[in-house]
């Protein structure tokens, strides 16, 4: 007994405390209050919130200037360019809502398992805008670190592969190529047309059957690497002071009022005035007062257009019309093959659109192909379905490049575009009808090669209430309505 | 090599950032800043510690990069209004001296600036006759620059040793050189890397390449071996890839296999 007792009063802690307790101590649970006074003093120093009954800095700010949905590279473009453009040094808040980040991860990590993104830039476009976009981000890319410079990390590498793009084209389309490429020559691209003698002289490896004519960019155009980008954007867009949070947009609060049009017509035109930002895996929510959403979802972007009401109503009225972007799967694969081309290989783009690129030094190649409309794989899931490479891509392969005939697959991967159904190009600027909600999406798999250009576009549009750079009003959302289609040649 | 803060006279304390220009270039580390292992080992200067801690401090600091890469970017411009008076040989040359480079001017002896940057001027009068050699070895080219250099129609041989500015994106654009350029040397180019050679098979006039200590390239053996096989007719100068490959004797094919080389 006499021993248990020295025990409890001698060993320092929680047997202490317990034993002086039961003895009526002044206070029930001492350690507890001083921790409580501790955390008080902790609230009033400088730069901490204080007076908090409840913990909900895990919450979004309740209030925002901007709204930005969706956290990849197009809505870190855009926010990155608000903060860039904006007037005075915290002139504007900006939120960035992303619902899942591992998404991103997944898509275009090579350091997750799925491998790396195809990351092409070209400027072998059909619309002259789109060869400015490009123009404008190669700029951007090539001074990256003076953009995106942040004192004290380390620099981005891109790891930027300048090896060009070339494209074919078929007897059919033949005319069509050099008339693009006399447009892209005109904005200041270095491309070259070359016919299929010259081709073959230039690489080898190349069976030119079918092939009428080739464009080959020379200069600033190969691919890059995705994920020091997007790593870049999002260490600069934090330190410019943008918050990033993880969350989903789960309702719209809008007011709306009734206009008539100079034509008699009466339209309703709606307002954002509230976002509720629902946290991951819980019921919790915040409404976040903003003045501008920016609809940056990428593949979900049409679902989120549809939480604020666009293209519900009357179908064929501007307010039936809806935001015509859905996610499609596509898939990379990638392939060893020591007989293959060498160092040299651009990124090839066929005539039926399989294309394929070099990836590293040692004779591995990526590549793929877009499925036909009708033959569209489920998107709900990210399998790759393997059959497809052996029934429809690998075929295209040798016929083109006879020395893969050889190639083993060694990975696969999917991911999802933001695909514009419609005519398969972006949408930019704000809504017609919803004034305060603006796009940045449907860009179809080029997004990231033009995400610098879309990011200003859109921030111009915001602040300013023009472009001032590019003009990109051929990409606004009236021309689903007015179903004036802005088609490209080929889209990979 | 010299430090990119040397470079333009800036004490160590206060280069910003930029430490990273020279030596291996490294890829982005992880998700989290914490995971970059060589960031916790480096010493805290006194501005990285005040930048840390009050706003004005880390402004100042940004403020101060910004206006050491406009100071790169100025150095560099096109001079234009030059090339208008003087044709493009000329502005070549003048730029390439104003660097601190050698131009070779054809059946005329190397033009050299002294220790103290200045140059005999009379090559102003060279009008009519093209440069043959440019000897841009340590210059701060960059980019932007080399547009001064690419309308120079008869150079046969271009010396770019050692230029911590030239990287992949400016070797993207050395195909306008194509018809002329018989010598390239690229050895000891901190930013090139195995990406920005790939692209030198535009240039099919080349009879001596050198791209020797590139810290950069990942593989220097492999990536050898590939460019010769690009450039059939060039002889190419590296790193004996023999010994390289006693050094690593099993790390080298399997490197060279995975899926993902950087």
């Amino acid at each position: 007994m006499f021993r248990r007792v020295l025990r409890l009063g001698l060993t320092p802690g929680r047997q202490n405390r317990g034993l002086r307790t039961r003895r009526g101590g002044f206070t029930l649970d001492w350690d507890a209050k001083v921790s409580d006074v501790k955390q008080k003093i902790e609230c009033m120093m400088p730069g901490k919130q204080w007076g908090m009954p409840f913990d909900t800095s895990y919450l979004p700010p309740t209030q925002s200037d901007v709204v930005i949905i969706g956290g990849g590279i197009l809505g870190l473009s855009v926010a990155f360019w608000l903060k860039k453009l904006e007037s005075r040094r915290g002139a504007i808040r900006v939120l960035v809502v992303e619902q899942d980040h591992t998404f991103f991860f997944s898509q275009y990590s090579r350091a997750s398992s799925t491998g790396p993104s195809v990351g092409g830039i070209w400027q072998q476009f059909s619309v002259p805008e789109n060869v400015q976009l490009s123009r404008f981000s190669i700029n951007f890319l090539r001074n990256i670190n003076e953009h995106l410079a942040v004192v004290d990390a380390p620099l981005v590498d891109l790891r930027f592969s300048p090896s060009g793009c070339l494209l074919l084209a078929s007897e059919k389309d033949a005319a069509t190529l050099e008339s693009n490429v006399n447009m892209q020559r005109q904005e200041g691209a270095k491309v070259c047309l070359m016919s299929p003698e010259q081709l073959r002289n230039k690489f080898p490896w190349i069976n030119v059957e079918g092939v009428a004519l080739a464009s080959y960019g020379m200069e600033d155009e190969g691919w890059f690497d995705a994920w020091s980008l997007f790593e870049g954007l999002r260490r600069k867009v934090q330190s410019m002071g943008v918050l990033l949070y993880q969350g989903e947009v789960t309702r719209f609060i809008t007011s709306s009022s009734q206009m008539e049009t100079t034509s008699g017509e009466q339209v309703v035109l709606k307002r954002i005035h509230k976002v509720h930002v629902k946290i991951n895996k819980s019921l919790e929510y915040q409404p976040v007062e903003c003045s501008v959403v920016i609809n940056a979802a990428g593949a979900w972007s049409g679902k989120v257009a549809e939480l604020a009401g666009i293209g519900k109503g009357l179908p064929g009225t501007l307010q039936g019309t809806k935001l015509p972007v859905e996610p499609r799967k596509r898939y990379v694969h990638l392939w060893h093959c020591p007989q293959g081309p060498g160092l040299e290989t651009p990124l090839v783009a066929d005539i039926n659109g399989v294309y394929f690129r070099r990836e590293g030094l040692g004779s591995n190649y990526l590549g793929g192909c877009s499925p036909t409309e009708e033959e569209e794989p489920d998107p709900t899931n990210l399998e790759v379905d393997h059959d497809f490479f052996q029934n429809k891509v690998w075929p295209h392969l040798i016929q083109r490049v006879p020395s893969f005939k050889t190639l083993k697959v060694k990975s696969a991967w999917a991911g999802y575009y933001d695909y514009n159904t419609f005519d398969q190009n972006g949408v930019v600027g704000p809504h017609p009808l919803v004034v305060n909600m603006y796009f940045a999406t449907g860009f179809s798999g080029h997004g990231l090669q033009h995400s610098p250009g879309i990011g200003r576009a859109v921030a111009e549009m915001v602040l300013e209430g023009e472009f001032k750079t590019i003009d990109m009003s051929p990409f606004f959302f009236n021309r689903f309505y007015l179903e004036e289609k802005l088609q490209e040649y080929r889209i990979l | 090599m010299r430090e990119f803060g040397e470079m333009f006279g800036i004490p160590k304390f206060l280069r910003l950032g930029a430490r990273e220009w020279n030596g291996r270039a490294r890829g982005i580390h992880g998700a989290s800043e914490s995971a970059t292992p060589d960031r916790g080992q480096k010493k805290k200067t006194l501005l990285q510690f005040l930048s840390d801690h009050f706003r004005d401090v880390q402004a100042l600091r940004e403020y101060l990069l910004q206006k050491q890469l406009s100071k790169s970017n100025w150095k560099n411009r096109s001079f234009a209004n030059i090339r208008e008076k003087y044709g493009p040989d000329v502005t070549g040359a003048l730029f390439i001296l104003k660097h601190g480079g050698a131009v070779k001017f054809q059946d005329k002896e190397w033009i050299r600036a002294n220790e103290r940057g200045s140059f005999p001027t009379e090559f102003l009068n060279f009008r009519e006759v093209p440069v043959e050699a440019v000897d841009a070895s340590g210059c701060t080219i960059n980019y932007q620059g080399m547009s001064n250099l690419l309308p120079l129609k008869k150079l046969r041989s271009l010396s770019l040793e050692r230029c911590p500015h030239v990287d992949d994106w400016c070797l993207g654009r050395l195909h306008l050189l194509a018809h002329s350029l018989q010598e390239l040397s690229l050895a000891g180019c901190p930013q090139v890397s195995e990406r920005g050679l790939a692209c030198l098979h535009h240039l099919q006039n080349l009879r001596r390449l050198d791209i020797s200590d590139l810290p950069a390239v990942s593989h220097p053996g492999l990536t050898q071996i590939l460019v010769e096989e690009m450039l059939p007719h060039c002889e190419v100068l590296g790193t004996e890839w023999a010994q390289d490959l006693k050094l690593e004797p099993d790390r080298q094919p399997q490197d060279a296999s995975s899926p993902i080389s950087p």
